[in-house]
């Protein structure tokens, strides 16, 4: 194996400090091989980086490889991400297992393994992400796929009963974790599955894990996309993105809650705001409203609702469009404004009332991005987050009040592993420590 | 009221109380003489608006023709009451469910009125546009909501001091009122409807809205009913002010077990509003989710607002809607927001007559051909309800007492007042020392203060028109008004501002010419003005055989004794009213001897020495032996050093206070006798200009313009202010930044006991400003 990208790791932490943006995103856990085969990124690499990369390859590969195995961790490799509602775990299955590897690999190694990777659906409520899983990834010197799994975070109970049964501690991995779940559920952890947390901040890992997948995801589907034409349903269609020179962006986090970002290199960023209308307040006035349970029961009713039954719009009160203030009729004056409304109550269904709730959160987290943009001046937003996970309507809904607020200035970008950035930064933590 | 008996029947589906308690004339006031009609029709109140002239009574005083001798009398002038026509703006709040009621009340006594337009705003205007039509047989002429508002808000902050507050829940008073800054723009006004709109205003004529949101008062109300099942707003309101959210919200806490130290978040921030119930096996008590919702759209709302005032630089944020409107619990959690997400920066600020703009605006719109804006206009608060007066929760009293109506009442005033020139910040004056808001003790010392002078004060009014029998029933109506408005005040001692000794005479003030005793002191003014006047003479000539140094004690005694005789000080009406021989030698022995309370007359000695003053400007306080034995004897002396005077006295009367139409006759007299006084008229050198106002106490920052214009060209250069009201009530802490002098002898023995002296202690307050003190140079060009 010609590891010639490897020397990479010497300069790790000069890299830490002084990265200018493409390195950041061919980054040392990029597989040289990997690299190689995109002409596009080695072209846009900067031609004195280049030139150091060639200086110092091939001479010292041997030596790197045998040193990257002392520092390797053992496996298994996780990344959890422990939020308000759900559980992230990313887990990496090393494909390249030599014979000799195989004979070394304890029992509760392989059983963890394969109740992973042959199962989609663990328990009653713990899913894998299939579509959403990364074959052929090289991590640490080791090629494997990266599998992304979750569960609700209130069935945590039930998944550390499991690491207990499989005696997961038996294995002295680390076990890195992030989210607030991290901090909460230490002693959960500790006395029910005899298990140590290294516990993250899970905004360094949501910013390490965006920048992590989408450099290494850029053959078949685009990791980053947009909507082009949002304002025009018709001809409204998902788009890949390059996300070259990515800063400064905003990155907003749709979890629960919703976190704001803005993000003007790898390790410099800043926690512009949050708020406190998320996904979590999407599925809980559902609930509520609705009697449904779940966020796809929640989504599903939605899609079959009409919101302008419950929202009140600026033609509804002004008969058409309020011209001295450039407001369109069809924009929403009041969310749930005709609940006011006695008869309006009895006359709207519950999909009405899912539809209006989500675009009521969607608008809401829209317009403050919009203002954090303008007030940080920043054009580039990124969505990501759970919420946005088989949530189309949200994100056609973001792109569009970004697009026509801003008057097309700026543009909504999404990523296909929405939710499972925390969990990744956190792997990779474990990986390279920083 | 039979009227409003039958709309009790047809609307008896309703639970509110519907009957209007107080006759309908009171609310609609002086109907006869109204036109320019404006109505704001919102989603649950109505507001009207109009404008009426009052005819009420003025004590009007003339000169004698002393040329002829057959005319002379004993007495100096005549005092006439006349009649004059005012200008007042009447504002009327009431609940939709009475507009049919209200309307057909003002077309019953609409008498001889040309008005065939009536402005009309608000999302309910176009509802109930055909009936005020047919009622009224007006034509309704719709004018743009938010024009409106925005008119209304910066009349209102124009116009009215201590319109905006800000508010505190748990402070000792939970509304604490912002000096009037004269600049009011550019500020953001963020109106919580249905929706929210932002709106940056930059001049009068300029504003924008940069913003909006659709999570607004539509969405606690829509949603709150969904969820609570609960139909009213102000019942949800009720429901979440008994709430605990966090049942309901998902905090930091209930992820992270603590607080997110790394970010500062602590551990009760909302993280996830509504993420607890996103659960379908658990049930939520109403109160909970009214107050989750509560918090969801104030913080929302409170955050958008912070992020459009950093976008455009805004530090001044008003808040207004129906969702704000007299509910101290939204003020509260949309104040905390406002808190959390500026670090304390940006305060959210109200205002008291909030649900009146969009009705002020309309009016506004509608009486441009009068040119209202060119005026100056006063809150009239024997008119006025005051804030809170129609909430339940602050004031139960009041409610039973005038149903569901609010008024507020402005007057046109005569002249357009502005800020003394010489004040060092207008923005950061405030004319009273103490803040009775704030300060419970002293609030309750002068409410009963006042309480316990009303019976004198109605006697007086009493025999001040011997020649009219009802006086005595009328003065009985201004007892039950007055009294009326201390208990208010008491209960909510907010209702027009802050508490000051100044707001409650002039409410007093108010109240009696409401009930036309427009001076009840007239002839007691007259009497000692005439008793004063004889003495004159006499007094400047014992003062001439003075030595220069003993003369400049004197005539600061003299101003002090001459002070001691104010008819507004409960302790000195009791020995006047008991001994009216009590003369100008007895009130000097009164005197304190020096050291006085506050003395810095050394310092004042030792400046008379230098050069002389280039104008002074002359607060004055009391007529008779106050402003003839006290003041003008030191007038002569300024002027005789080549000092021009500017005399500035009230426009109106006040108590016993010297008017200027009063001073005008006594300078024409003196003038006749001292050639001092008529050279310094003759030669412009003395001024007498009206001060702009009717109160017993001073407010710098609203002055006749023609005075600020006067004490400018004269290059003015020092301000003497003179009386308890205007030097130690009001003013005591002003900052001049030219030099001045306050002088006071204080009548009040708790107020004494306060500053820490007794009955009759001397205030002597000589002040320079620190840019103004004097050189080394200058003191060596010192005789």
């Amino acid at each position: 194996m010609a590891f010639n990208g490897h020397q990479r790791e010497d300069d790790n932490s000069i890299d830490e400090d002084e990265t200018p943006s493409k390195q950041l995103r061919s980054n040392n856990e990029t597989p040289p091989g990997h690299f190689r085969n995109e002409p596009n990124n080695e072209a846009a690499a900067p031609a004195g980086r280049a030139t150091s990369d060639r200086r110092t390859s091939n001479s010292t590969t041997r030596h790197r490889h045998d040193s990257m195995k002392k520092t390797r961790p053992p496996f298994p490799w996780f990344g959890m991400d422990i939020g308000g509602t759900l559980v992230k775990l990313v887990y990496f299955e090393p494909k390249d297992i030599t014979a000799e590897e195989e004979q070394e690999e304890v029992e509760n190694l392989k059983s963890i393994r394969r109740y992973l990777t042959s199962n989609t659906a663990y328990g009653k409520t713990g899913i894998r992400d299939v579509h959403l899983e990364l074959q052929d990834l090289t991590l640490c010197g080791r090629t494997g796929n990266l599998h992304f799994i979750r569960f609700p975070t209130h069935d945590l109970p039930a998944f550390l009963q499991m690491g207990r049964n499989k005696h997961f501690s038996s294995l002295h991995t680390t076990l890195c974790a992030t989210g607030g779940g991290a901090y909460k559920f230490e002693s959960d952890f500790r006395t029910m599955a005899d298990l140590q947390l290294h516990k993250l901040d899970e905004l360094d890992c949501l910013i390490r894990g965006v920048l992590y997948i989408d450099s290494v995801v850029s053959s078949g589907l685009s990791e980053c996309y947009y909507f082009e034409n949002p304002t025009d349903p018709d001809r409204c269609i998902q788009k890949p993105y390059t996300l070259e020179n990515p800063y400064p962006l905003l990155l907003v986090n749709i979890g629960s809650g919703v976190s704001i970002l803005a993000v003007y290199s790898k390790n410099n960023y800043k926690r512009v705001t949050g708020t406190s209308l998320g996904g979590g307040t999407f599925l809980g006035l559902c609930c509520l409203l609705t009697g449904c349970s779940t966020f796809e029961e929640a989504l599903e009713m939605a899609s079959q609702g009409e919101s302008t039954r419950v929202d009140k719009l600026v033609r509804d009160i002004y008969g058409g469009d309020y011209e001295r203030f450039g407001l369109p009729g069809w924009a929403v004056a009041s969310s749930f404004g005709n609940m006011m409304s006695k008869e309006k109550r009895e006359s709207v269904s519950k999909e009405d009332l899912a539809r209006a709730t989500l675009v009521t959160i969607t608008n809401n987290i829209g317009s403050i991005t919009r203002m954090c943009a303008l007030n940080e001046n920043i054009e580039r937003v990124v969505f990501v987050g759970n919420f946005l996970r088989v949530n189309t309507l949200s994100m056609k809904l973001l792109a569009y009040a970004m697009e026509y607020w801003s008057k097309g200035q700026l543009k909504a970008l999404f990523l296909r592993h929405e939710g499972y950035f925390g969990a990744v930064g956190a792997l990779l933590e474990l990986l390279h420590p920083s | 009221m039979a009227e409003c008996g039958r709309v009790d029947s047809h609307t008896s589906g309703h639970t509110m109380d519907k009957s209007i308690t107080l006759p309908p004339d009171e609310i609609f006031r002086n109907l006869e003489n109204a036109k320019r009609f404006a109505i704001d029709i919102g989603g649950s109140l109505t507001k009207l608006a109009y404008y009426s002239t009052v005819q009420h009574k003025v004590a009007k005083v003339r000169s004698f023709d002393h040329t002829t001798k057959e005319a002379a009398s004993d007495k100096l002038y005549e005092i006439s009451v006349q009649e004059e026509v005012t200008a007042r703006l009447h504002f009327i709040k009431f609940e939709n469910a009475y507009i049919e009621t209200c309307l057909d009340f003002i077309k019953d006594h609409l008498v001889n009125t040309d008005t065939k337009v009536i402005k009309a705003t608000g999302g309910g205007a176009h509802k109930f546009k055909e009936l005020i039509e047919r009622k009224l047989g007006l034509k309704v002429d719709k004018e743009d909501e938010m024009t409106c508002l925005i008119k209304g808000c910066n009349f209102v902050l124009k116009n009215i001091p201590h319109e905006a507050f800000v508010y505190a829940k748990h402070a000792d008073s939970e509304f604490r009122f912002q000096t009037a800054n004269p600049d009011i723009f550019p500020y953001l006004l963020v109106n919580i409807g249905s929706g929210v709109s932002i709106v940056k205003v930059e001049s009068e004529d300029k504003f924008e809205r940069i913003g909006g949101s659709s999570i607004g008062g539509g969405t606690f109300w829509g949603l709150g009913a969904l969820l609570t099942k609960t139909k009213r707003f102000d019942e949800l309101l009720q429901l979440a002010s008994k709430g605990q959210h966090t049942s309901v919200d998902m905090l930091v806490k209930d992820i992270y077990g603590g607080s997110y130290a790394y970010l500062g978040l602590t551990g009760d921030l909302i993280a996830s509003s509504f993420g607890k119930s996103a659960t379908a096996d658990k049930e939520f008590s109403k109160e909970d989710m009214a107050k989750s919702l509560l918090h969801m759209i104030s913080n929302d709302i409170g955050q958008l607002a912070c992020l459009y005032a950093k976008l455009h630089n805004l530090s001044r944020v008003y808040f207004g809607g129906f969702f704000i409107r007299g509910h101290p619990v939204t003020m509260h959690t949309i104040t905390y927001s406002i808190n959390f997400f500026t670090k304390g920066e940006v305060q959210a600020l109200f205002l008291r007559h909030e649900g009146y703009l969009g009705a002020i605006g309309a009016f506004l719109k509608g009486a441009e051909e009068d040119n209202p804006n060119q005026y100056s206009w006063g809150e009239n608060y024997a008119g006025s309800s005051g804030l809170m007066s129609v909430s339940p929760d602050m004031n139960p009293m009041q409610r039973a007492r005038s149903g569901t109506f609010d008024m507020l009442e402005m007057d046109r005033l005569e002249r357009q007042l502005v800020n003394l020139p010489l004040l060092q910040d207008p923005s950061s004056y405030i004319p009273d020392t103490v803040d009775l808001t704030e300060d419970a003790l002293a609030r309750e010392y002068w409410l009963y203060c006042f309480e316990e002078a009303l019976d004198g004060v109605v006697k007086r009014a009493i025999a001040s028109q011997p020649e009219m029998p009802e006086a005595a029933a009328r003065a009985e109506k201004f007892r039950q008004k007055y009294r009326h408005k201390l208990q208010t005040l008491r209960q909510q001692p907010f209702a027009y501002g802050s508490l000051t000794v100044r707001s409650l005479l002039d409410t007093r003030e108010h109240c009696l010419n409401e009930f036309n005793f427009p001076d009840p002191y007239s002839k007691i003014k007259q009497r000692e003005n005439d008793v004063a006047l004889r003495y004159y003479q006499k007094a400047v000539r014992s003062l001439e055989e003075l030595s220069w140094e003993e003369r400049q004690f004197a005539l600061v005694r003299g101003v002090l004794a001459g002070n001691v005789f104010d008819w507004g000080a409960k302790a000195v009406s009791d020995v006047l009213e008991s001994d009216p021989e009590f003369g100008f030698e007895e009130a000097k022995r009164q005197l304190e001897v020096r050291p006085w309370l506050v003395d810095s007359y050394d310092q004042w000695l030792e400046r008379q020495k230098g050069p002389p003053h280039k104008c002074a400007l002359f607060f004055v306080d009391n007529s008779g032996v106050d402003i003839i034995l006290g003041v003008m004897p030191f007038v002569r002396e300024l002027l005789s050093r080549g000092t021009e005077v500017v005399l500035a006295s009230n426009s109106g009367p006040a108590l016993n206070d010297v008017t200027n139409s009063e001073l005008q006759i006594l300078t024409e007299r003196i003038a006749a006798m001292d050639p001092v006084i008529q050279a310094g008229l003759r030669e412009d050198r003395l001024t007498l200009v009206q001060s702009g106002s009717s109160s017993p106490c001073l407010d710098l920052s609203r002055l006749d313009k023609v005075l600020a214009m006067v004490v400018r060209e004269r290059q003015t250069d020092l301000v003497i202010i003179e009386g308890m009201g205007r030097a130690i009530h009001t003013n005591y802490y002003a900052m001049l930044s030219c030099e001045s002098l306050k002088m006071a002898v204080i009548k009040n023995s708790w107020l004494a006991d306060r500053l820490g002296g007794k009955l009759f202690s001397v205030v002597f307050k000589y002040e320079v400003p620190p840019d103004k003190q004097p050189s080394p140079d200058c003191a060596a060009l010192t005789p």
